[in-house]
């Protein structure tokens, strides 16, 4: 007995680190395979992010210049945001239709706070995210303690927060944000200094994490990635990281009296909730349970998860992050009008995830996926309107882009159903 | 034999006015097989539900190791090591096979998920109930053929220090090899120790594997017997009528 068992051990052992066999070339085969049997991962919004680039800049060449560069990552801010908090609520394979209008309503929140009332930038924001919070809560509760859709109860919430709005804005009024602090997140930019600074910290801190990782998994005889894949993937991102901060050190401004240069203060913003929320998804017990209620809820139940409490949480991250995505429009903006969260943006939040390679099927998924399918929303919206083309245009080219990163979502999933 | 692991004494349950289970007895040993068999609607999952704390009886005798104990929930059968491996796997296919294996019972550091600490004892598992067919245990469920599905299941179920392991039609849905890979995992379940119950339809797994075989009629333990003593068309006769020469059932309505 105890013979087969410790045989048995050896085989397995033998059989379990193909990832260390074959090298580099192995590695690259794995991914091959992982891409042809339906999980794509970035790689769509990476290739649409080149493909775009390419094609804008070659019909504008102030395309692709750092002004135009900041100005991207500026415009791209909001959209970025809602997408995360979308993200959480995809997963559940729910949808928020309200996340546009919420964050709206947070927005107006934020600046009768700071503007009718004069109170200080920091009461106006947690005023605001509370408001979210609340939302979140509402909308949770209908979901999984009522059992409505999430579909119709957030198309309720669309409604109804529209009139919200309305209310808090006196039908329609404008109201300015003048607070400096709210004002600098979209539109002042870091010292270059600080860029680097952070820059620099960033890098350093993925190459910590990761070799940590990789050298406790190597120390516990686990199947470990090679260090030329760990070297390869931190300096991808320090040559990503250090061109970005380089063009955004750039002299931007065309008059020599007033100086224009550094990283946009909200890029730091969006980095710190990416760190956040992906460290909430991937490494703790809570955001396993989120994926695991995407995936089979039935599971998840058995597994003695507490389902409806999960569902919940990701309707609040979900409002509380459009919350966060109302002030950066606001600050964009300098004010708050009934139209704040309204119209497209919505839509430009679900397609940020989508595009990302978040499944609307649920289960599958990252935070990651709304900044990179953020960038190529904004990249049409930004492009397009260099370009020339008018908000018809815009809108029917950004409809066919979500429809196709649906489409890439269905055919990956079938690929994915079909290969097992 | 010494104390059977689980011991049930004259067990019923009604659903309104259906009865359901009659004075049901039923014994598991460990180190065992216990194969429980009976047609549609003789009890058997209701049976099952009842030792898992899923339905609680109505009245009789749970005993575990020799020692009278009150299962009114899944928690409790869990603590009493009774795990139930269902027909429907509970699984998440969007994980891997150390994801799915912690479900609900993560090991953390702290806050932080202990991934090279969950992924060692999720291969130690595997290996140690010589599972070789599946390549990396961070393979994600959804690339699994059934059987190693299955496998990765019952995996699951004996992760956490289990004594009691029951295999709700584990065969059921699969292939001929995949169906020999996993009667051998019950079978070693057993001769690591365990006490296993399968409930089956299928004779020529039940007689492969099991030491003794529960047959159930109409709600009511018609015999239980050693696997040895009796013959294939015996099994049938008890699951179809109850009785089988001097086996099963006295006199029908007699007990009532």
């Amino acid at each position: 007995m105890s013979a087969t068992t410790t045989n048995s051990y050896e085989a397995a052992k033998v059989a379990t680190p193909a990832k260390d066999d074959g090298g580099l070339w192995g590695y690259l085969r794995s991914y091959g395979q992982r891409v042809r049997s339906g999980d794509m991962g970035a790689l769509p919004a990476v290739l649409g992010i080149v493909v775009l680039t390419v094609v804008f800049s070659a019909a504008r060449p102030s395309f692709l210049t750092p002004l135009n560069f900041a100005n991207l990552l500026t415009q791209a801010g909001p959209i970025v945001v809602l997408g995360m908090g979308l993200v959480f609520v995809l997963l559940l394979g729910e949808i928020d239709l309200s996340a546009g209008f919420a964050s709206g309503v947070c927005a107006a929140v934020l600046a009768i706070m700071l503007t009718t009332n004069g109170y200080p930038w920091y009461v106006g924001v947690a005023a605001a995210i509370v408001t979210g919070v609340v939302i979140g809560l509402l909308l949770g509760f209908l979901v999984a303690k009522v059992g409505i859709p999430s579909f119709v109860v957030t198309l309720a919430g669309f409604l109804a927060f529209q009139g919200t709005v309305l209310w808090l804005l006196k039908e329609g009024t404008n109201i300015s944000v003048r607070d400096e602090i709210i004002i600098s997140l979209e539109n002042e930019y870091m010292p270059p200094m600080v860029g680097w600074a952070l820059g620099a910290l960033t890098v350093l801190g993925f190459a910590t994490t990761q070799l940590i990782q990789q050298r406790n998994r190597r120390r516990r005889g686990l199947p470990a990635m090679l260090w030329q894949v760990v070297a390869f993937r931190v300096i991808g991102l320090a040559v990503l990281v250090g061109v970005a901060v380089a063009v955004l050190n750039e002299e931007r401004s065309r008059n020599p009296l007033f100086s224009l240069k550094g990283v946009p203060i909200v890029v730091p913003v969006i980095g710190v909730l990416l760190l956040v929320w992906t460290f909430v998804l991937r490494r703790t017990a809570f955001g396993r349970h989120i994926y695991a209620v995407g995936g089979n809820r039935e599971a998840a139940r058995r597994a003695g998860i507490a389902v409806d409490r999960i569902r919940i949480s990701a309707f609040v991250i979900c409002s509380a992050m459009a919350a966060v995505s109302g002030i950066l429009a606001a600050s964009m903006a300098r004010s708050v009008d009934p139209n704040t969260g309204g119209s497209n943006v919505l839509l430009y939040g679900v397609a940020a995830a989508v595009i990302g390679g978040t499944s609307l099927f649920g289960g599958k998924g990252r935070v990651l996926d709304a900044v990179l399918g953020g960038l190529v929303i904004t990249m049409i919206i930004n492009g397009m309107g260099l370009v020339g083309w008018s908000s018809a245009y815009k809108y029917v080219a950004t409809g066919v882009v979500l429809l196709l990163a649906a489409s890439v979502d269905a055919f990956s999933r079938r690929r994915s159903a079909a290969s097992s | 034999m010494g104390t059977p692991l689980l011991e049930l004494r004259g067990i019923n349950k009604s659903f309104g006015p259906v009865q359901v289970l009659r004075d049901v007895a039923f014994q598991v040993h460990p180190g065992e097989v216990t194969a429980l068999v009976g047609d549609n609607g003789a009890g058997k999952s209701t049976l099952v539900k009842c030792i898992g704390g899923i339905y609680p009886i109505d009245s009789g005798e749970y005993l575990m190791e020799g020692k009278q104990v009150h299962v009114h929930n899944p928690r409790d059968a869990a603590s009493h090591g009774v795990e139930i491996v269902y027909q429907d796997l509970a699984l998440c296919d969007n994980l891997d096979i150390v994801q799915n294996m912690f479900l609900g019972r993560e090991k953390k550091s702290g806050m932080v998920l202990d991934e090279p600490t969950m992924e060692q004892l999720a291969q130690q598992t595997l290996a140690g109930l010589s599972v070789r067919t599946v390549k990396s245990v961070r393979q994600q469920v959804s690339s699994l053929s059934g059987g190693q599905r299955q496998t990765v299941a019952i995996a699951k179920a004996v992760l956490w220090n289990s004594k009691l392991v029951i295999l709700d039609e584990p065969t059921a849905a699969l292939g001929v090899a995949q169906t020999q890979q996993v009667l051998e995992l019950v079978r070693r379940l057993a001769d690591n120790g365990l006490a296993v119950v399968l409930i089956s339809h299928n004779m020529n797994d039940v007689f492969a594997v099991s030491d003794r075989i529960a047959a159930l009629y109409l709600g009511r333990m018609a015999a239980q017997v050693k696997t040895s003593d009796v013959t294939h068309s015996q099994v049938v006769e008890l699951i179809t009528s109850g009785r089988s020469g001097q086996l099963g059932l006295v006199e029908e309505g007699a007990a009532a």
